[in-house]
């Protein structure tokens, strides 16, 4: 295969990685889980406060590489504040975290991408300019790679439009492309689905299901578990700061919680006994 | 290792971007800003309005003669450029807050200082073209003469918009993720810059006199810079990744 044109445009259509001519061309896959990490992420008993409130309460867990989780509860569960405290935008307030290996995290700045709830990116400008800036903090100068990640999220390069006159769903798919715009082998996306249409949805779930399946290791938090249940290897489930389910895939009574009249945290039976450092977190 | 496995990892390498340059990034930042302003224009238009606001109350407050206008108007025109200044340096840190930018900014590879020196250079631009178009109207309200030597006036200029824009950045950037950051800022930064605007409106002062020598206070100017900038730099990093 050597489409050069990989987009989001149809929901059949392979989606390939920008700047890749290859789908599944072995240079350009991570070869996740290199020489010493075996693990994509390591917690040990994090916790994060917020003044008096504990919105972390002594999480413990390793993620394998290769593989698309999910993080599902209700608001204020905790799954943004752990994702931000991975990426390193908060530091937790106890425990320790590994990202790739390492437990510094600027160290391996250049292997992961996050996609925050806020788009990111500057009103003003227009998607290109946004992605060129943006890339340019990774090293990179090509303007046909911005491009490309462009097209990648199903918009087109060519628009002059600033990011500010976008709709929301379109913000969403080009803070999408500034995440994935240098190629990380860890992507951490929050809430990518919210505003956006179901077919856009559907389409960007496909693009993260081929990510996966080129090696990469993606963390997903959202409340629309029914649209990236295809791709999902894994589901996490997160109740008041605590880490209180894991399951492969995701199970059908938490795909749509509302149907069941639970929200999925309290679905979700217990399945991990009370972490080190949760009384003390709590008082 | 083989060839396959050297290959590999090359474009491996490509594939997840390398380290950039801190002067590439920082010239990037700068032409970010001054893309961002042209655009908005949101620092020059309140910078602008504010100190002409000041040059007409002033030039309607007093009445002075031509020897006492030489003897105030370094005061003046230096208070005004720093009160506009601050209005400007709130704006900087505030585009970056907003669609939590800043956050793009803290998880990439870029050095923290290349995006400092970008701000503060952005300042500096800002800043210069409003004292371009300021200075003339001071000329023209307070009928000033230069006694002194004019170049001179040039490297004070120069200098002491390097002091407010240095320290201003600085403390604009710790002052941005509080509550009440417009008051914060001027308390913070006014009495960091006393010794600089004491020494900007002396030499000004002087110049424009002609009574005394303002190398003194050229030097004092040119020491307060060096040490703001180092300082700044050093420091920028724990600002940046502070929560």
């Amino acid at each position: 295969m050597n489409d050069p044109t990989p987009n989001l445009g149809s929901a059949n259509s392979p989606v390939n990685w920008p700047g890749s001519s290859s789908a599944n061309s072995a240079g350009d896959s991570p070869t996740a889980g290199e020489a010493g990490e075996n693990t994509a992420v390591s917690l040990r008993d994090v916790v994060r406060h917020f003044g008096r409130f504990a919105a972390l309460r002594g999480i413990t867990a390793d993620f394998a590489p290769g593989r698309l989780y999910v993080l599902l509860g209700e608001n204020g569960a905790g799954k943004s504040t752990l994702l931000r405290v991975i990426a390193g935008l908060l530091a937790p307030s106890r425990g320790s975290v590994r990202v790739l290996g390492s437990p510094d995290i600027r160290s391996v700045a250049t292997r992961f991408g996050y996609m925050g709830h806020a788009p990111l990116l500057y009103d003003e400008m227009s998607a290109i300019e946004n992605l060129e800036y943006f890339a340019a903090l990774y090293g990179i100068t090509e303007r046909a790679r911005c491009e490309q990640a462009i097209r990648t999220v199903g918009l087109e390069p060519a628009l002059q439009r600033r990011v500010g006159q976008y709709s929301q769903g379109m913000r969403q798919r080009i803070s999408l492309a500034r995440a994935i715009v240098h190629r990380p082998e860890l992507l951490f996306l929050d809430e990518p689905f919210s505003n956006v249409d179901v077919r856009s949805a559907r389409q960007m779930t496909q693009l993260l299901g081929h990510m996966r399946d080129q090696g990469r290791t993606i963390f997903v938090v959202t409340h629309q578990a029914a649209i990236v249940e295809p791709v999902a290897d894994e589901c996490i489930v997160l109740d008041q700061g605590r880490l209180v389910a894991r399951e492969q895939g995701i199970p059908a009574r938490l795909l749509n919680p509302y149907l069941a009249g639970e929200p999925a945290a309290k679905v979700a039976a217990p399945q991990i006994e009370a972490q080190p450092g949760e009384r003390e977190a709590e008082s | 290792m083989t060839t396959e496995a050297m290959s590999t990892k090359a474009t491996r390498t490509e594939a997840i971007g390398t380290a950039p340059g801190f002067w590439s990034i920082a010239r990037r930042s700068l032409v970010k800003d001054l893309r961002l302003e042209w655009r908005s224009k949101d620092a020059i238009n309140s910078m602008l309005f504010f100190a002409l606001l000041v040059v007409v109350i002033f030039s309607f407050g007093f009445d002075p003669t031509a020897e006492e206008s030489r003897k105030i108007a370094g005061g003046l025109l230096w208070v005004a450029i720093l009160f506009a200044t601050v209005v400007a340096l709130g704006q900087t840190w505030t585009r970056e807050l907003r669609n939590q930018v800043l956050d793009a900014y803290r998880l990439s590879p870029a050095p923290p200082q290349a995006l400092f020196l970008a701000k503060a250079v952005g300042n500096f631009i800002f800043v210069s073209i409003l004292e371009v178009l300021m200075v003339p109207l001071f000329v023209v309200f307070y009928n000033l003469r230069s006694v002194g030597p004019l170049w001179q006036l040039l490297v004070v200029g120069l200098l002491a918009t390097w002091a407010l824009v240095v320290n201003g950045t600085f403390f604009a950037a710790l002052s941005i993720r509080t509550r009440s950051r417009e008051i914060m800022l001027p308390l913070i930064l006014f009495p960091i810059s006393i010794p600089a605007l004491l020494a900007m409106v002396d030499a000004t002062t002087s110049i424009l006199t002609g009574d005394n020598s303002p190398i003194f206070w050229i030097r004092l100017l040119a020491v307060y810079d060096l040490v703001f900038t180092a300082v700044s730099l050093i420091l920028f990093e724990v600002v940046l990744s502070a929560e």
